[in-house]
């Protein structure tokens, strides 16, 4: 990657943090706590996911 | 009569939340068949490497300065279009990168066909199961901040485990997205189709990227 990619892609990501930081705490504050057997609700479907990636990256 | 009132309430809060799902899924779909035409153009007119930053900080521009203003306003549509066409043009330069490859057109087909079955597969489930995943907020977007964080770092330190290890976290991260949004249309956390077709596209657009890194990895090439 050249200095003016570098520059750049790192400008931009330094956006981001500023524009999300602000949303992360109000999220932080405001989410709702979570009730019994919403983890597992989550987490399942994410190892599916993860599984999956897994299965695509040993067939290419 | 009260329980009639009940009844009307409820029934008007879920025909809108019908119509808000079949607007933004309708709009989602005619999003990313526009992306696909700017992203072969992109391809085509074989774009350099810095288009991919012009076009991506165009698009967080459009969705950061413009699209809070226009959302509830027919102009919201074509700032919509404007920006996941910036978006599917950014994608050029890194789709003529791993088509050059010997395996590349198998990578980006397997990427993109994995995004789908992906996207889909966790829409289906938040739209059926109907839970409430808005207690994701919180993680998700501290998550998300943490990889930016991470990503920034290895822009100068650039170490290839690193850049793995985010490609695998953003694929969780944008899956847990896509939960957290669906749910939040489903549960009128979103009343907005404008709104909800940019986040998903994001989530879309994020989960393409981070697979095509990985499978570019796994590929050996």
């Amino acid at each position: 990657m050249d200095m003016w990619m570098k520059v750049g892609s790192a400008l931009l990501l330094g956006a981001m943090i500023v524009m999300l930081a602000p949303r992360a705490m109000q999220m932080m504050k405001e989410s709702k706590a979570a009730e019994a057997g919403d983890w597992p609700s989550f987490i399942l479907p994410l190892l599916a996911v993860g599984c999956f990636v897994a299965l695509l990256m040993a067939m290419v | 009569m009260q329980s009639t009132i009940a009844n009307g309430r409820s029934q008007a809060a879920v025909l809108s939340t019908n119509k808000l799902i079949r607007n933004t899924y309708m709009l989602l779909s005619m999003t990313l068949l526009f992306s696909a035409v700017t992203a072969t153009a992109s391809v085509l007119l074989r774009m350099p490497p810095m288009t991919y930053l012009l076009s991506i900080g165009g698009a967080f521009l459009l969705m950061w300065l413009v699209l809070p203003r226009t959302a509830n306003s027919g102009a919201g549509l074509g700032v919509v279009f404007a920006i996941t066409g910036l978006l599917g043009f950014a994608l050029g330069p890194m789709l003529n990168m791993y088509l050059s490859l010997p395996n590349g057109p198998q990578i980006v087909a397997t990427a993109l066909g994995g995004t789908g079955v992906i996207f889909l597969g966790l829409s289906g489930y938040a739209l059926t199961t109907k839970r409430d995943f808005s207690f994701l907020g919180g993680f998700l977007f501290v998550g998300l901040l943490v990889v930016l964080g991470a990503a920034l770092l290895n822009i100068f330190f650039a170490v290839p485990a690193l850049s793995l290890a985010l490609s695998a976290a953003i694929v969780m991260l944008m899956s847990g997205f896509i939960l957290y949004d669906t749910s939040r249309m489903v549960n009128g956390g979103i009343d907005n189709y404008l709104i909800a077709t940019v986040q998903l596209y994001m989530n879309i657009f994020n989960l393409f990227i981070s697979l095509l890194h990985l499978l570019g990895f796994a590929s050996d090439d």
